[in-house]
C-alpha cells in the first residue's frame, strides 16, 4: 500500500521504510517550539525529570508570544523562567520583545522550517508549517521537554483526508474563507486524529500565506496535521530564505484516503464562522444584521503582509465606524516595518484602528482587547469558544481581514464589496 | 488500579479554554490552576469536586489549545478519571503525558451527572453502581500502556538510555 506524504515524512524520521496507519512509532525531531506559556510547564519537567542538556541548542526555537510584552508580573515571571532556560543552554532561536513575532507567522518567516520537516510545537497552531510542505504537529508540554532533551517523540501514524482543490477563486476570498468552509463542511473534530491533505490544481491560486492560514486551522477540524503539497510557489519561498535544504515528499498514487473531498474554489464565498465554534459557518449573504463592538485583524491565522495588505486596501480612506473598537496587531517585527513602509499604518490609524506591536494578545483573551460581557468582536482569529476573548457572555465571529476591515467600517459584519464600490 | 467517584458531566466539544481559560495561564502551579478548573463552562465545579470523581464527556473533549494546563487542572482537582466518546488528540497526549487517565467509551450518554462510577483500569470497565450497568472501554494499545506504567512519556525516554 502507497503512503500519503504524511507518512512519508513520518516513516523517514523513523528510519523506516513503511508505516501504516494506526502504527505507533518514535521518531527524530527536527526542531522543537515551545511559547511563554506552554515552555515553563516544560522547563518545570526538563528539570524534574533531571535532564541537563538540550539534544541540540539549533533545533529548539522559544518565542515569547502569548502575553508578551508581559501582560501583568504573573506573565513576567513566566518569560524570564524562558528567558534563563534559553541562556543556560545557549538556546540559538530565542526570540524576545524586539525580535519577537506570533510564532507561526515567525518561524516561516525566518526559514527555520522547511519541507519534508519533522516539526513539534507546544502550541496547537504548530500545524501551521504543513503549508511548507514539513510534517508539523501541536503537542504539550511534556512532550516539548522530551523534544527538547531527546529530539524524540511518539506519534501514532495518522489515516488522511485528501482535498482536491480546483477552480479560481471569487475576489475577496481568501484562503480563510477556503478553510472556514472546510471546516464546516466536515466538522470540528471531522479530522480528528488525520492529517488533512491539500493538493490539486487550485493550489496555483493560494499564496503561501493563504496556505499558511489553511494549514494553521486543520487543528480547528480536530487534524492532526495539514499539509500542502509541495509546488513553485512553495520552493520559491523557500528558496527566498536559503536556510535549510527542502526535501519533497509526494503522496503515491496508491495512497489509501479515509475520505476524498473536492473543493472548487470558485463555488467558495467570503465565510463566517458564528459563536461558539469555528464549523459554525455562514457565506457572507446568509450572515444578517449582526452589529459588533470590536474588530481584531492579526494573529498566526491572518497577521501577514498580505492581511494587511487586504485590510489596508479596504480601510484606505475610511473611518472605523463609530462605537467599533478596531485593532491590528501585525504579526511579526518585519511585518510591522513592511506595513509601515507601505503606508499601511498611517491608512490605519487615519481610519481610527489602534495598531500594536505583534502579540497573540487578544486572540486567546489574554489582553489588548479583552471584551465585556455581550459584546461581539470580529475576528481573524482562530477560535470562537465561549469566553476565548474575554467575558463568557462575549462573543467572537471568525472572517477573513477582508470581511474584517469591512465590518470594522460598516459597524456590522459586511461583504468587502458593500465598501468598496 | 480501581477508582470510585461520583459524575461530573458535560456535552460534546469540551474545549481547553473552558477547561482552564487563558487569563489563568500566567502560572504553572498545578493547584492554583486547580482552582480554576472549568471555571468558564461551570464555574460551581471546584466547590463540588471530591477526589475521586470522574468527568464525562461526549465526542471530542479536550478540543482547541494545546495547553498541558487543562490536563494538569483536571488531575489536580482531584478527577481521578476523564471518560468520553472520542478525545483530541492533543488533549489525548497530554493526558497520557501527565498521567491522567482517560476512557474512550461509546456509551457516556447513558451516564448523568451526579451517577456513581467505579472504574477497574486493568480491565477497562466501568461500572455506573447508580444504574447498574457495565460498560466496556477500549484499552491502550501495548505502546502507551509501557508509557503509563513507567510513569509518563520522560520517565519511559529516561528508561530507554
Amino acid at each position: 500500500m502507497g503512503m500519503t506524504m504524511s507518512q512519508k515524512i513520518l516513516a523517514a524520521h523513523a528510519g523506516l521504510e513503511n508505516v501504516k496507519p494506526g502504527q505507533l512509532i518514535m521518531a527524530d525531531l527536527d526542531l522543537c517550539l515551545g511559547n511563554d506559556i506552554t515552555t515553563p510547564v516544560a522547563v518545570n519537567e526538563f528539570e524534574k525529570a533531571g535532564f541537563t542538556t538540550v539534544f541540540d541548542k539549533d533545533k529548539i526555537a522559544l518565542v515569547m508570544d502569548h502575553f508578551t510584552p508581559n501582560k501583568d508580573i504573573k506573565a513576567a515571571e513566566q518569560s524570564k523562567q524562558c528567558r534563563e532556560f534559553a541562556a543556560k543552554h545557549d538556546i540559538t532561536h530565542y526570540y524576545d520583545v524586539g525580535c519577537m513575532g506570533v510564532e507561526h507567522a515567525l518561524l516561516p518567516e525566518k526559514g527555520l522550517v522547511t519541507a519534508g520537516e519533522l516539526v513539534i510545537g507546544a502550541d496547537s497552531h504548530t500545524c501551521t508549517y504543513g503549508a511548507l510542505g514539513a510534517f508539523s504537529t501541536g503537542i504539550g508540554s511534556t512532550d516539548l521537554a522530551a523534544g527538547m532533551a531527546k529530539g524524540k517523540a511518539w506519534f501514532k501514524v495518522p489515516e488522511a483526508l485528501k482535498f482536491v482543490l480546483t477552480g479560481k477563486k471569487s475576489p475577496y476570498v481568501s484562503g480563510k474563507d477556503v478553510i472556514l468552509h472546510i471546516i464546516g463542511a466536515i466538522g470540528v473534530d471531522g479530522a480528528l486524529y488525520k492529517s488533512m491533505e491539500f493538493t490539486g490544481d487550485g493550489l496555483a491560486e493560494l499564496s503561501i500565506d493563504d496556505r499558511l492560514c489553511m494549514a494553521n486551522m486543520a487543528i480547528e477540524a480536530g487534524g492532526k496535521n495539514g499539509i500542502f503539497e509541495v509546488d513553485e510557489v512553495t520552493l520559491a519561498y523557500l528558496k527566498e530564505r536559503e536556510i535549510k535544504q527542502p526535501k519533497v515528499y509526494k503522496a503515491d498514487p496508491d495512497a489509501e484516503y479515509a475520505a476524498v473531498y473536492e473543493i472548487d474554489l470558485s463555488q467558495i464565498k467570503p465565510t463566517v464562522a458564528f459563536p461558539h465554534l469555528p464549523e459554525n459557518t455562514k457565506t457572507i449573504d446568509e450572515v444578517g444584521d449582526v452589529k459588533i463592538d470590536q474588530v481584531v485583524i492579526g494573529s498566526c491565522t491572518n497577521g501577514r503582509l498580505s492581511d494587511m495588505a487586504v485590510a489596508a486596501q479596504i480601510l484606505k480612506g475610511k473611518k472605523v465606524a463609530k462605537g467599533v473598537r478596531a485593532i491590528i496587531i501585525p504579526a511579526t517585527q518585519l511585518i510591522y516595518k513592511q506595513c509601515i513602509k507601505l503606508g499601511y499604518i498611517d491608512i490605519f490609524l487615519d481610519a481610527g484602528c489602534a495598531v500594536s506591536t505583534p502579540t497573540c494578545g487578544p486572540c486567546l483573551g489574554g489582553y489588548m482587547g479583552i471584551l465585556a460581557d455581550g459584546e461581539r468582536c470580529v475576528a481573524t482569529t482562530n477560535r470562537n469558544f465561549v469566553g476565548r476573548m474575554g467575558h463568557t457572555g462575549s462573543e467572537v465571529y471568525l472572517a477573513s481581514p477582508a470581511v474584517a476591515a469591512a465590518s470594522a467600517v460598516t459597524g456590522r459584519i459586511s461583504a468587502p464589496e458593500e465598501v468598496m464600490q | 488500579m480501581k477508582s470510585k467517584g461520583l459524575v461530573h458531566k458535560y456535552a460534546d466539544n469540551v474545549d481547553t479554554d473552558v477547561i482552564i481559560p487563558a487569563r489563568y495561564l500566567n502560572t504553572a502551579n498545578h493547584q492554583e490552576l486547580a482552582s480554576h478548573c472549568m471555571a468558564d463552562i461551570d464555574a460551581d465545579f471546584v466547590n463540588r469536586v471530591k477526589p475521586g470523581d470522574v468527568m464525562v464527556g461526549g465526542y471530542n473533549f479536550g478540543c482547541g489549545s494545546s495547553r498541558e494546563h487543562a490536563p494538569i487542572a483536571i488531575k489536580a482537582s482531584g478527577i481521578s478519571c476523564v471518560i468520553a466518546k472520542s478525545f483530541a488528540r492533543i488533549f489525548y497526549r497530554n493526558a497520557i503525558n501527565v498521567g491522567l487517565p482517560i476512557l474512550e467509551c461509546a456509551e457516556t450518554d447513558r451516564i448523568a451527572a451526579e451517577d456513581e462510577l467505579e472504574i477497574d483500569f486493568a480491565g477497562g470497565v466501568i461500572k455506573n453502581l447508580t444504574k447498574n450497568e457495565t460498560y466496556q472501554t477500549e484499552p491502550f494499545p501495548e505502546f502507551i500502556q509501557n508509557i503509563i506504567a513507567k510513569g509518563g512519556w520522560l520517565n519511559y525516554l529516561n528508561s530507554l538510555k
